[in-house]
């Protein structure tokens, strides 16, 4: 089935987006991505530790760019001016790569969005050049915004980061999904595979996760959970699911030729 | 000999310390890092002909997981 996900012009296989954050090690991070199977993976720019062992390997080593594309995020950012100072320096560490994800944090107990530092930042970013996939809260006026600022993919919440809550709000990604002609991929509390399908079968273009699959007892068999979830929904979705009757049964067998009953 | 700030730590360098020089220092000749001085981005074509001044606040930075 030609079914791709089209984010900036480039095409791909897989809809399940995954972080790489909160894994034991390099081992599980490195098992648990490939069992995802996602083709897009998020980083974190940090500060190098003065005094780290410079033998050990870096993690673009164990998932290097040219096997993946490369989203680096903004994570812990509170400032526009913050957000785009990360991702100048992510793009000078990644030779160029302008494809990156944008998010501008409120409050540490949340994490939910400040929107109108994303705002800024998106716009600052895009006249710099970069493709901007955009994490953001599940407000349709704002997602209908960042997509005219010219965000190449908008990235509501499905609850709070980390919190694996779930789909709190369909209806609300149901208003941006009807604004907002880009990419719409869920970003933040999906907690288990159901949680992941349902975003699909509402029609989401993909789900970005890390928590879920990284804080699962078993990361590696949840990371193959996630995509089969993912793969299951997006069918579902586009098979078009039967139409709800409630309160009215519809019997799936025959209702002609039933054996008459001795008991009358 | 000059100070400058190197992720927020202050350290104490030889005058004339270029950029390579202390990468190198750090262990990270090669590695893939980014470089900002005072707010500017250093690419690393430009690491070996940048020379720091006291003062300077430098931020080096690495890929590492996140979500």
């Amino acid at each position: 089935m030609n079914d791709k996900l089209i984010i900036a012009g480039k095409s791909y296989s897989s809809r399940l987006l995954v972080g790489t954050g909160k894994y034991k090690d390099f081992t599980e991070t490195k098992a648990a991505v490939e069992a995802s199977g996602a083709e897009i993976i998020t980083i974190a720019i940090r500060r190098s530790n003065i005094g780290q062992n410079p033998n050990e390997p870096s993690l673009l080593e164990i998932l290097p760019p040219s096997k993946y594309t490369l989203l680096p995020n903004t994570a812990g950012c509170y400032s526009a001016e913050d957000a785009v100072r990360t991702l100048r320096l992510a793009r000078e560490l990644l030779d160029g790569h302008s494809l990156v994800k944008l998010e501008v944090l409120g409050d540490p107990q949340s994490l939910y969005p400040n929107v109108i530092e994303t705002i800024a930042a998106a716009k600052t970013l895009v006249a710099d050049g970069f493709q901007v996939m955009v994490y953001t809260s599940d407000d349709p006026i704002i997602a209908k915004q960042l997509e005219d600022i010219g965000c190449v993919a908008i990235m509501p919440l499905a609850s709070l980061i980390g919190s694996g809550m779930g789909i709190l709000n369909p209806w609300n990604l149901q208003l941006i999904m009807e604004r907002v002609q880009v990419p719409v991929i869920v970003d933040a509390g999906v907690g288990t595979a159901s949680d992941a399908a349902i975003a699909m079968e509402l029609g989401c273009d993909g789900v970005l996760m890390n928590t879920a699959i990284a804080g699962a007892q078993q990361p590696v068999l949840m990371a193959s959970a996630m995509k089969q979830a993912v793969e299951a929904g997006r069918s579902a979705f586009l098979a078009g699911r039967m139409p709800k009757k409630l309160y009215s049964a519809s019997p799936s067998s025959p209702t002609a030729g039933i054996i008459s009953s001795t008991r009358s | 000999m000059i100070t400058v700030s190197i992720n927020g730590a202050a350290r104490q360098l030889p005058d004339s310390t270029g950029v390579a020089a202390l990468i190198e220092e750090m262990g990270l000749t090669g590695k893939r890092i980014a470089l900002e001085r005072n707010g500017e981005i250093v690419p690393r074509s430009l690491f070996a002909a940048q020379q720091l001044a006291d003062g300077d606040k430098l931020e080096v930075v690495v890929a590492v997981g996140g979500g």
